[in-house]
């Protein structure tokens, strides 16, 4: 394992400007990549609080900051910490907080006062399973709660979710990026085994631009005082307030959207899926191709926004959507949202901390592949016996089935 | 905002005329608190005491959820909102990475000492460079009079209409006792609004906890027991008699903790900190009165 000062030896000689060829990879847990990514990033001030399966996290924050002279406390409490960020980012510090799943949740309060004020600040949540205390396996259960929720009021988040540890660096820096860029906390979800595996990593770090920023507090010098809040009594000036907020988010959404794209120049299916489940999906493809399905991955990475409208160009070329999560469907329905019923869209989810086999995607990836079948093959008899008695069956709604799929970890378009 | 005040006398001739002069820092509005309230004599103190000790300039203060909500509406001075009772947690924040800035929290007792109890605790316990200035009114009074922790025994509320009765809602809290237990906490004090003399001794609190930090110590709360004629259901008289009466008896007056002062005196320093008029010094974790 290695630790910070290696790392900070290693970056040393290496540094980001140093020659590709150079860069040698090293062994890293994801926790300890993602904080080292911060460090690096020029993050000044980390608040966190235990909790498995993070940890790792903030015992390198621990070892690495105060080392450099930057800020690391232990709060009482998840709420204790992202106060703490709160306070140090309306001030213009480069802040981050950690947690796991449980802990998000009492951080929910400070994230709508921050996305209230405009206070850029980056969370890092490595969801384990729940609901309640759950478990402390591998989970995505959380994407509701970042993508949808989370706080009280009308607000979003900014969600990054990496599917390797490598990539987590990177977007660690576009995290901080995309937080002072919009003033907005931003958040990068990976599950518990993002967190807790090793893996060779390229230590390609990145340190944001530093700005000044025109709302900070810094003490009201020979300038008017400035205030970061979220109050306004007043209605008409609450709502001009959220107005502002909207057209920001509009242009975080017609800006920042990022996916990738996997095999599906010639696909006839695609599985979309993030983190570990796109993984464990990659897996899946390269066996159904193996038995000629021809069949894709599209991986969404940010989560919100969405790239709903790449999902929904692709989803006019394809004939079935395989949607693959360690939940019980939570981002199935961006993807329905997304589809419009222009193909069937299934479900292949694990919960509990398990994570779902490429074997079980690939039965999944069949079940879609004999459904989309049957679907054209009624579609081409309905054409010839009865013009649009019914409609077309095209959307698949109530029209099919999941045969052959395990009841409770399958969900067909039913709903 | 336009403040209309006498130009800053120059230190010859019109000097002897300026007899008192309302501090730049308090800006020129008419506050949204309720007749007869504490709240305006707290905001007042403040204001003068950080403009004699120069301090607006580098202020980032932070702000409760409860009446004092608006407090940036009348202390010109950086601001930022905190989440209920979370006002500690911020100061911490705001003191780390800024460690020249005065770090102010201004917060009543629900928000302290109900909600926000973890935040001040640990706070005061890390020993936090940080001043918190402590309106307790014993009543949740922005949302309509409700029974706070510090609500007295049989004191009829929104929401103990019978009165406060221990065996149900147990007891009021002396918080600013439990905070002095903790060896971070550098000075700790309660003063009261009730009354000229009482508003002169809560001014010479607030100003030494203020020095507190200037001059590099732990953690300083200065408690104002204040009054709510609305909430407590009379005229502002009546409640300022209730103020000197019931209300000080269940919370006595007097600088609980001074930590500050015997370490000043020790390392034979106490010149510099300044003694500020406190009502007195103790290590004793005991209110003397003042």
């Amino acid at each position: 394992m290695t630790n910070g000062r290696e790392i900070e030896i290693f970056s040393r000689q290496t540094g980001p400007e140093a020659d590709v060829k150079r860069r040698a990879r090293v062994l890293m847990k994801g926790n300890e990549a993602i904080a080292e990514a911060a460090v690096q990033a020029g993050c000044d001030a980390y608040f966190g609080y235990p909790i498995t399966p993070q940890a790792e996290l903030l015992e390198w924050m621990a070892r690495r900051m105060l080392g450099l002279g930057r800020v690391f406390v232990q709060a009482e409490s998840e709420l204790g910490a992202i106060n703490m960020a709160l306070g140090a980012a309306a001030t213009g510090a480069r802040v981050m907080v950690s947690s796991s799943s449980p802990g998000i949740s009492l951080m929910a309060e400070a994230m709508s006062y921050m996305a209230g004020s405009g206070t850029p600040m980056v969370l890092v949540n490595i969801m384990r399973a729940g609901p309640g205390l759950g478990g402390i396996g591998p989970s995505q259960s959380d994407y509701f709660q970042a993508t949808k929720g989370h706080g009280h009021g009308d607000y979003h988040l900014p969600v990054l979710a990496p599917a390797s540890i490598g990539e987590a660096i990177e977007l660690m820096a576009t995290a901080f990026e995309l937080a002072e860029r919009y003033r907005t906390p931003v958040m990068l979800v990976a599950d518990g085994i993002l967190g807790q595996a090793m893996e060779p990593v390229d230590l390609r770090f990145r340190t944001p631009e530093r700005h000044v920023f025109d709302w900070a507090l810094t003490g009201a010098a020979g300038r008017p005082a400035r205030i970061v809040k979220s109050i306004d009594l007043d209605p008409e000036i609450l709502e001009k307030r959220n107005l502002a907020l909207q057209h920001k988010y509009r242009d975080i959404a017609r800006h920042e959207v990022r996916w990738e794209s996997w095999q599906l120049e010639d696909a006839d299916l695609a599985i979309v899926a993030y983190g570990t489940a796109a993984r464990v999906a990659r897996s899946a493809i390269a066996k159904a191709r193996d038995k000629g399905i021809r069949v894709g991955l599209f991986r969404p990475i940010t989560l919100w926004p969405f790239p709903e409208r790449e999902l929904a160009r692709l989803s006019r070329r394809l004939g079935g959507i395989l949607t693959v999560e360690l939940s019980s469907g939570q981002m199935v329905e961006d993807v329905r949202l997304a589809v419009e019923g222009r193909c069937p869209v299934s479900f292949h989810g694990r919960m509990g901390g398990l994570v779902p086999t490429p074997d079980e995607v690939l039965g999944a990836l069949k079940a879609l592949s004999a459904r989309v079948a049957r679907t054209r093959e009624a579609e081409r008899h309905d054409q010839v016996a009865n013009r649009g008695e019914f409609g077309s069956r095209h959307t698949g709604e109530g029209a099919d089935t999941d045969d052959g799929v395990r009841v409770g970890t399958h969900r067909g378009a039913r709903r | 905002m336009t403040l209309h005040t006498p130009a800053p006398a120059s230190p010859g001739a019109s000097a002897a005329r300026l007899i008192y002069r309302k501090p730049d820092v308090l800006l020129d509005r008419s506050t949204h608190y309720c007749p007869g309230c504490g709240h305006g004599i707290v905001h007042r103190l403040l204001a003068e005491i950080m403009t004699e000790l120069e301090l607006p300039a580098h202020t980032i203060a932070v702000a409760p959820v409860g009446c004092a909500v608006f407090a940036y509406d009348y202390l010109n001075v950086d601001f930022v909102e905190a989440p209920h009772g979370r006002a500690p947690a911020v100061a911490t924040g705001i003191r780390r990475v800024r460690p020249e800035a005065f770090v102010l929290t201004y917060q009543g007792d629900g928000d302290l000492a109900a909600i926000g109890t973890a935040e001040i605790v640990h706070a005061a316990a890390r020993g936090e460079r940080i001043t918190a200035i402590f309106v307790n009114n014993g009543i949740y009074g922005m949302t309509g009079g409700q029974m706070a922790p510090t609500t007295l025994l049989g004191q009829r509320t929104t929401s103990s209409p019978d009165g406060r009765d221990a065996a149900l809602m147990g007891f009021p809290i002396r918080i600013t006792e439990m905070l002095a237990q903790l060896p971070g906490v550098t000075y700790a004090a309660r003063g009261t609004v009730a009354d000229v003399a009482g508003i002169g001794k809560l001014k010479s609190m607030i100003k030494r906890a203020c020095q507190v930090q200037m001059n590099g110590g732990g953690f300083s709360i200065v408690e104002a027991l204040s009054n709510c004629p609305v909430g407590w259901g009379m005229t502002p008289l009546e409640s300022l008699e209730h103020l000197k009466g019931p209300v000080v008896e269940a919370y006595p007056l007097g600088v609980i903790v001074d930590r500050g002062a015997s370490a000043s005196a020790q390392s034979g320093s106490g010149g510099a900190l300044g003694r500020a008029g406190a009502a007195g010094e103790s290590d004793a974790p005991r209110p003397r009165e003042a």
